[in-house]
């Protein structure tokens, strides 16, 4: 299993990366949660209100601090799809279900019951095995991506 | 109804935008180091690639929903169900481009429904 196409010091590069996605983007999300809880009904008609609520959203820090994370996250993924295989990079980044959860739990103090755990460690499972059979599948001019 | 939409736009537009910025990476190429000035070079590149801004508008929408599913649900709920996206991948990609989806990523895609469904009962 190869996780990169180049040379053994990409290797480092692609899994750091995969850990500053499986860390920030929970993260991101998490915040997200926080900040919209924090806002309450979100009234959008009229058009007036869907303005003051979009004023509520980006004057809260959770917000702004999720959305950081997520971009933070979003540059890592380019960054690593660069260079590393989509089926390499997918798999691993799985694990991002099960953080989410993680995070929920002991940040937002979220009641999980046993169902939504079970629920989510299938679902790790079932993008990790997307993840492990390769993306490519077609290849109408016998192309290299 | 209004709980629809929202996964739906989620899923569907979050997926789409991945798949046009995927693309859009392969155009610009590989990173060449960690360098903050090769990095910017590279971003920069890659916001002259117009699959860039499709991808971009439409993970912008599918933000914006994400956002409001959060202010109704708890993270730990509204995350998981979004991986349906792997399987409106599946789906998507057979129906719209042709391509043959293999049982192995079948089998996986099947895992992804049966997790979602019990997180979306795990929610009652």
């Amino acid at each position: 299993m190869t996780g990169s196409k180049t040379g053994p010091d990409s290797h480092l590069k692609t899994y750091l990366l995969i850990g500053v996605m499986i860390i920030a983007g929970p993260l991101g999300n998490v915040l997200l949660g926080k900040g919209m809880k924090g806002i309450g009904t979100l009234a959008i008609w009229p058009p007036v209100q869907l303005l003051l609520t979009g004023e509520k959203i980006l004057s809260s820090p959770f917000i702004w601090l999720g959305i950081a994370s997520l971009i933070t996250f979003f540059v890592a993924y380019m960054l690593v799809l660069s260079w590393a295989d989509y089926s390499f990079v997918q798999p691993t980044a799985s694990l991002a279900y099960g953080v989410v959860a993680l995070l929920g739990y002991f940040m937002l103090g979220e009641h999980i019951s046993l169902m939504r755990w079970a629920g989510i460690a299938v679902i790790c499972l079932g993008v990790f095995v997307v993840g492990r059979t390769s993306p490519k599948t077609t290849s109408p001019e016998g192309d290299t991506v | 109804m209004r709980d629809f939409i929202l996964f739906f736009l989620i899923v569907v537009a979050g997926t789409g935008g991945e798949l046009c910025v995927s693309r859009a990476m392969k155009v610009v190429g590989e990173a060449p180091s960690f360098h903050p000035r090769q990095m910017l070079r590279v971003i920069l590149r890659a916001l002259t690639v117009p699959w860039m801004w499709i991808g971009v508008g439409m993970m912008a929408v599918a933000f914006f929903a994400l956002l409001g599913a959060l202010s109704l649900y708890n993270v730990s709920f509204v995350v998981p169900v979004t991986a349906l996206s792997y399987v409106a991948g599946a789906f998507g990609g057979v129906t719209f481009l042709r391509e043959r989806v293999s049982p192995a990523r079948w089998l996986g895609v099947l895992l992804v429904a049966i997790g979602v469904t019990l997180v979306f009962f795990g929610n009652k």
